[in-house]
């Protein structure tokens, strides 16, 4: 009789396992979580200090044009720090790239998807893959020596700027916006083809209007996520676009993107010292940024959820 | 065989295979940290000499490993005025970095490098004055013909602000004029690459790096070569320093001595592209002060 109560009373080993199981995610998800906290934390501490312990003024950062930290400015006695060339670099690559590669991105998900399945799926989808598997110094390297030239064939000058840095980004976040359009057009339920079918839709009429209608919300997913991936691009952007702190004129003229200057001059200065507490800040500005990004497909999310 | 026992076995063999991994991670551990470590940190310039250095001297030194990392002039006088590394690697004098307390540290030339306007081949350009190279690089003179080359606009290249090379540059090669805003680049050897195909571009780069894919115009009538840089008639040329916060440690100091001993500055510094602070026949203070030795 002991026996068994003892036995009834005990854990039993798989609830043992259980909470051992437990355990292991949420210690997992809270290291996760403190790294993130930890990363804000400390890139704000840096990036707001230009502010606060350097005493630049917000406005002047962000819509001043002139980009020099270690020159003062004799008139106001202030280091030249705007930063709206850049930003307006980044996000004059990011839009473009999203605008090329959008149509090309459906295009070939609407091959995979609903014109031709099985080679579609046979030959685009490793190609896809690929293109995702290739590292960003590799695509940079490309962009130096066969876009720039091209560019500088095309238009005169030097073939660095915002088009080389756009068409290197092109085909960099093809294949994100790509497979997530993949999977979004996957996710049409089949009885909406074939209800479109069967009261007469050719099959150009059933795509246009009613799979692309209905999986609009995950297509702009894919188009933000893409573009987040534009945004925080460093490498191969940098290493096509000219790296000059100047608003930009035109598009084959040389200019520069967040990334760009962050990682060209991170090395050159002083930690503590005004020249990097500003470098911190453009960074705190690509964390603000990604963060808008995700706030943004998720709120894409939670309108467009398929009904 | 059941699924349980399966996922046991499975679940041993990664355990044994993590443990397996750590034990041979930490038998073949870099044992230096028992001996000797001196880590260098800074200049990209400077960089390949000290590892080479680095490697002969801990041939001839068992037990002592240089630990060698690029990171930049900046990174290299922040880190060592921290006390982070025992080196501090920079292309310029302590005194002209901004946020750094350059009495704390004691510099140690151990190289000279010449630096010298880079250009490409079809600007038909040979010589530049001083005065030509300001106006260029400021934006006063926009096309290669103003200054007596082919019809072709100019397109300058600029490392980016605040590297050694460029620092220099301006300060012996423009008098201290600072270079309008234009493209900038990372490396060296990526100035000359993008020198070499751009129509029309100048920059500049360290005297290692002028081949025959550009041309290396005379500047003021003065050809950029080491024989120029010794004899003090060709003015845009930097020391190499090395800091240590304080006086170095035995170890160290032993090290600089190497790095500066006959052996070295005689086979690795010219054979790197550097020129030998043995061979200058004038040194310069941190005020630009030359006096002949």
């Amino acid at each position: 009789m002991d026996n068994i109560t003892k036995k009834l009373m005990q854990k039993s080993e798989s609830t043992h396992k259980d909470t051992i199981g437990r355990a292991v995610s949420l210690t997992a998800l809270a290291l996760i979580g403190i790294v993130v906290v930890a990363i804000f934390a400390f890139v704000l501490s840096r990036g707001l200090s230009t502010f606060f312990r350097d005493g630049v003024s917000v406005k002047d950062f962000l819509f001043g044009t002139t980009w020099n930290p270690s020159v003062t400015n004799p008139e106001t006695n202030q280091p030249y720090i705007g930063a709206l060339p850049m930003i307006i670099g980044s996000f004059l690559v990011t839009f473009l790239a999203a605008i090329v590669a959008t149509p090309f991105a459906i295009g070939t998900s609407l091959l995979m998807t609903e014109i031709a399945q099985k080679r579609g799926a046979k030959i685009m989808q490793p190609i896809i893959e690929l293109l995702v598997g290739i590292p960003s110094v590799v695509y940079g390297f490309i962009g130096l020596t066969v876009v720039v030239p091209f560019i500088r064939n095309i238009t005169g000058g030097s073939g660095f700027g915002i088009l080389s840095g756009t068409i290197v980004l092109f085909v960099m976040i093809l294949p994100t916006i790509t497979s997530m359009t993949v999977d979004t057009l996957k996710s049409v339920p089949r009885y909406y083809r074939e209800s479109a079918l069967a009261i007469g839709a050719t099959r150009w009429q059933m795509i246009y209007k009613v799979i692309l209608r209905s999986a609009t919300p995950g297509i702009m997913t894919a188009i933000v996520f893409g573009m987040a991936r534009a945004f925080g691009e460093a490498l191969a952007v940098q290493m096509v676009i000219g790296n000059a702190a100047l608003m930009p004129t035109g598009l084959a003229t040389p200019a520069s993107t967040l990334t760009s200057v962050l990682t060209m001059g991170i090395g050159n200065t002083v930690m503590g010292s005004l020249q990097n507490d500003v470098l911190w800040t453009l960074a705190m500005i690509l964390l603000l940024m990604s963060l808008v990004f995700n706030l943004i497909v998720r709120a894409i999310g939670r309108r467009g959820a398929m009904k | 065989m059941s699924k349980s026992y399966r996922g046991s076995i499975v679940f041993t063999i990664a355990a044994v295979a993590v443990v397996a991994a750590l034990g041979t991670a930490y038998a073949m551990r870099d044992k230096s940290a028992s001996n000797t470590s001196i880590t260098a940190v800074g200049s990209t310039a400077l960089q390949p000499l000290v590892e080479a250095a680095g490697e002969e001297y801990a041939k001839d030194n068992l037990g002592t490993f240089i630990n060698v990392q690029g990171g930049g002039t900046g990174t290299g006088l922040s880190q060592v005025s921290q006390g982070a590394v025992d080196i501090g690697n920079s292309d310029v004098f302590a005194e002209e970095k901004d946020g750094i307390d350059a009495k704390a540290l004691i510099d140690h030339q151990v190289a000279v490098v010449g630096i010298a306007p880079l250009l490409n081949k079809h600007n038909g350009v040979k010589n530049l004055t001083t005065k030509q190279l300001i106006s260029i690089f400021t934006g006063k003179v926009t096309n290669w013909k103003e200054v007596g080359g082919n019809d072709q606009k100019i397109v300058i290249i600029n490392r980016a602000a605040g590297s050694g090379t460029r620092a220099t540059f301006e300060q012996w090669g423009l008098n201290g004029a600072q270079s309008t805003e234009a493209q900038e680049q990372d490396s060296s050897g990526m100035v000359r690459s993008i020198v070499s195909t751009t129509p029309g571009a100048i920059s500049y780069a360290a005297f290692g790096y002028i081949d025959a894919s550009v041309v290396a115009p005379k500047v003021n009538g003065v050809k950029p070569t080491k024989q120029n840089v010794v004899s003090g008639k060709y003015a845009i040329w930097s020391y190499e320093h090395v800091y240590t916060k304080g006086k170095p440690s035995e170890p160290v100091a032993k090290f600089l001595n190497y790095l500066t001993s006959e052996k070295v500055q005689s086979t690795l510094v010219s054979k790197l592209g550097y020129i030998s602070i043995h061979d200058m026949k004038i040194s310069r203070d941190v005020n630009g002060q030359v006096t002949r030795k």
